[in-house]
């Protein structure tokens, strides 16, 4: 599903991701961890065309397509969902607006009719239940006075809801407390299948007692230094990250 | 005076033959009017009032005061709710008798020609003509007093609640001679009365003309009148226009202005918050585009106890289009508890695109609530990244940002038809400004 291969990417002139191999197949869930600055967060952003990551080098396939040719908003329409470290407030724009406007503009580009707001508020009233989405959520301006827990829950309603085949989790768990925890790994347990994809980047090991990864990759200065199974995330959270650095 | 002045030679002609009779109070004001004009003249940028605005072309065009106009009822079509069931037209400053609709006006209230309303109701009109609208440190307001003819006269009775709302709209234009005209209209209502009252100013395409409008509405105790002014003139006429507002006891007042035309606009709005527990709203959106200039001078007074004031002002600006906002809030010792909250934002479409924005509070009671906040920049960036990343492309998402900055003025509009031509208009105008700048960045 995903393919990436020797990928280079540049903030500001500055170099954080020196050559990444990753290669991603429908039905998995890879764990991205490391520490600050390794470039977790970079390699999310990369991948979802965030206009401010440049790519200096290598190549990113999605389902056999060139990934880094197309436009940030094509790539979501084409299944790429990433949820963002911090989702951004949007003053003025009600929630469930934007969420039909989203879902409408994949549905148009798959060949779908757009739902009308009956059938989008059904659809919703299914998707919310288990990520305890409440009304005034839904009502109020996107993300505008959320909470950090809220707006975390909103990120994966809207995965929910756009049903993407590769989910990019940024660090959804960063600033949770733990039952905000729970419900976000329940709302991405209920999404896996083997049709779609997780990479999940995360800090804390904490996250993958909840959303058990296939795979774990740690990431030191912008490369992959280790790959494993399950295993190795419990072996970095009983002994950090520094034996990483030092092997 | 005369440095701050252009002697007003262009407008010393039409002077000489501007209106007369009428009862001989409107005769004297009009010859005060015009003898505070030639003193005054048209403002200069030395005049710290417009001091950002020039209005030294207008000194150079002689306009004519307009007599005819040909089909005028073919005028109204395309505009904002000009269909609406209460109309009144005036055409180049004189109201229309055929064109306006005032049947279903619940009786008692007047609604018509001031012309008219100076012979019928000539105690009422005198008791509050002119009363507001002082002209003596003033150029326009003076040059629109010594040509008061005629224009809209609503007088609603106490408790008297209107369904209906009356719109009052301003058709100018001459088939291409350049033509000015003063209307003004006087709004008086009685205590516990309720009205929405629309002013639209509207005109041709491409015609040269300038209208200098003078409005003035006396709000009764624990009266509810809200105020819509739309703007739809021509894009290369000039609209000077001042609304001058009396609030009393207990009342609420609330002001909604929407700028989409006109090449040179100045709005002058002025409120006197004079009645203990008194509410005012003052919003407004305007669209600025090409070489436009709209610049809006906003006063509240709040000269009595207990009174809110809510004001927001939201520009769009394209092109080399420039804005002006100046929000005053007056504070006087009587007026405690005054609740003040004043915001003024703009959108900057282009590079080319400048504001100048300042609010001025004076304060002179000590228990009271003021803010004020301005905000000047492109989209969000941010946000715009964030939509597409939900799919939406990347004018889809641009499109959602300005339609929610416009929203919240848009969602003060209370008459259904109006609100949903204002956002049809609004967006049509801002897709053309889009398209425009787009090319421009490519």
């Amino acid at each position: 599903m995903l393919d990436i291969k020797n990928l280079h990417v540049k903030v500001e002139d500055k170099e954080i991701l020196k050559g990444i191999d990753l290669h991603v197949n429908a039905g998995e869930v890879h764990a991205i961890m490391g520490p600050n600055g390794s470039g977790k967060s970079t390699l999310a952003r990369a991948l979802s065309g965030h206009p401010e990551y440049i790519i200096t080098g290598g190549a990113v396939r999605y389902e056999g397509k060139d990934l880094l040719a197309m436009d940030p908003d094509e790539r979501a329409r084409e299944g790429v969902f990433m949820a963002f470290q911090y989702p951004v407030e949007i003053a003025g724009v009600n929630n469930s607006y934007f969420l039909k406007a989203a879902l409408n503009a994949k549905r148009k580009h798959q060949g779908l009719p757009e739902l009308d707001a009956m059938e989008f508020m059904t659809l919703v009233q299914q998707k919310s239940s288990l990520l305890e989405i409440d009304k005034s959520m839904l009502t109020r301006a996107v993300n505008e006075g959320f909470s950090g827990g809220e707006k975390k829950r909103n990120e994966i309603f809207q995965m929910a809801l756009l049903e993407p085949k590769l989910a990019i989790l940024d660090e959804t768990d960063s600033g949770l407390d733990i039952d905000a925890l729970k419900l976000v790994a329940n709302g991405v347990n209920a999404m896996r299948s083997p049709e779609r994809a997780f990479v999940v980047v995360t800090h804390y090991q904490r996250l993958l007692n909840y959303i058990v990864p296939d795979y774990v990759h740690v990431l030191s200065s912008g490369r992959i230094v280790k790959s494993g199974g399950k295993e190795l995330a419990y072996e970095l959270e009983a002994k950090g990250y520094g034996w990483i650095d030092a092997a | 005076m005369t440095q701050l002045a252009e002697k007003p030679q262009v407008f010393a002609g039409a002077l000489e033959k501007r209106p007369n009779g009428g009862p001989r109070w409107l005769e004297d004001l009009r010859s005060r009017g015009a003898a505070r004009f030639m003193t005054l003249g048209i403002p200069t940028v030395r005049d710290e009032e417009w001091r950002f605005t020039n209005v030294a072309p207008l000194g150079t065009i002689e306009f004519t005061p307009a007599e005819q106009m040909s089909g005028a009822a073919e005028r109204l079509h395309g505009f904002a709710y000009t269909d609406a069931p209460v109309r009144l037209v005036i055409v180049n400053g004189r109201f229309d008798t055929t064109l306006s609709r005032v049947k279903r006006l619940p009786s008692g209230v007047q609604a018509g020609s001031l012309a008219a309303a100076l012979k019928e109701y000539p105690d009422v009109v005198q008791r509050y003509f002119g009363q507001l609208a002082d002209f003596n440190g003033r150029g326009f307001t003076a040059l629109n007093t010594a040509f008061v003819q005629d224009g809209a006269f609503i007088h609603i009775p106490d408790g008297a609640v209107l369904d209906a709302p009356i719109h009052v709209i301003f058709v100018s234009g001459a088939d291409g001679s350049k033509v000015m005209a003063h209307p003004r209209t006087l709004v008086v209502s009685g205590a516990n009365a309720q009205a929405r009252i629309i002013e639209s100013y509207i005109g041709g395409p491409g015609e040269i003309y300038f209208t200098n409008a003078v409005s003035e509405i006396f709000v009764g105790d624990n009266a509810g009148i809200d105020h819509y002014k739309v703007q739809e003139e021509s894009l290369d006429a000039f609209h000077v226009a001042s609304l001058h507002v009396h609030t009393s006891r207990s009342s609420r007042f609330s002001s909604h202005a929407f700028t989409l035309g006109g090449k040179l606009v100045r709005n002058d709005v002025f409120a006197l918050l004079d009645g203990e527990g008194g509410d005012c709203t003052l919003n407004g959106l305007y669209l600025a585009d090409r070489d436009r200039l709209v610049d809006t001078h906003t006063t509240i007074d709040h000269a009595k106890p207990h009174c809110g004031s809510h004001e927001v002002y939201k520009g769009i600006l394209g092109g080399t289009a420039r804005a002006v906002f100046n929000g005053k809030i007056i504070v006087r010792q009587d007026a405690q508890k005054t609740d003040a909250k004043q915001t003024n934002r703009a959108l900057l479409l282009t590079d080319g695109a400048t504001i100048n924005t300042k609010p001025q509070l004076e304060i002179f009671a000590d228990d009271v609530k003021c803010t004020h906040g301005a905000a000047i920049g492109q989209l969000d960036e941010d946000a715009i990244f964030y939509l597409r990343a939900r799919g939406l492309t990347y004018s889809e998402a641009r499109d959602m940002l300005i339609h929610a900055f416009a929203a919240q003025v848009l969602d003060g509009v209370q008459v259904q038809p109006l609100r949903a031509a204002l956002e049809a208009e609004l967006f049509e105008q801002l897709a053309k400004d889009l398209a425009e700048a787009d090319g421009v960045k490519r």
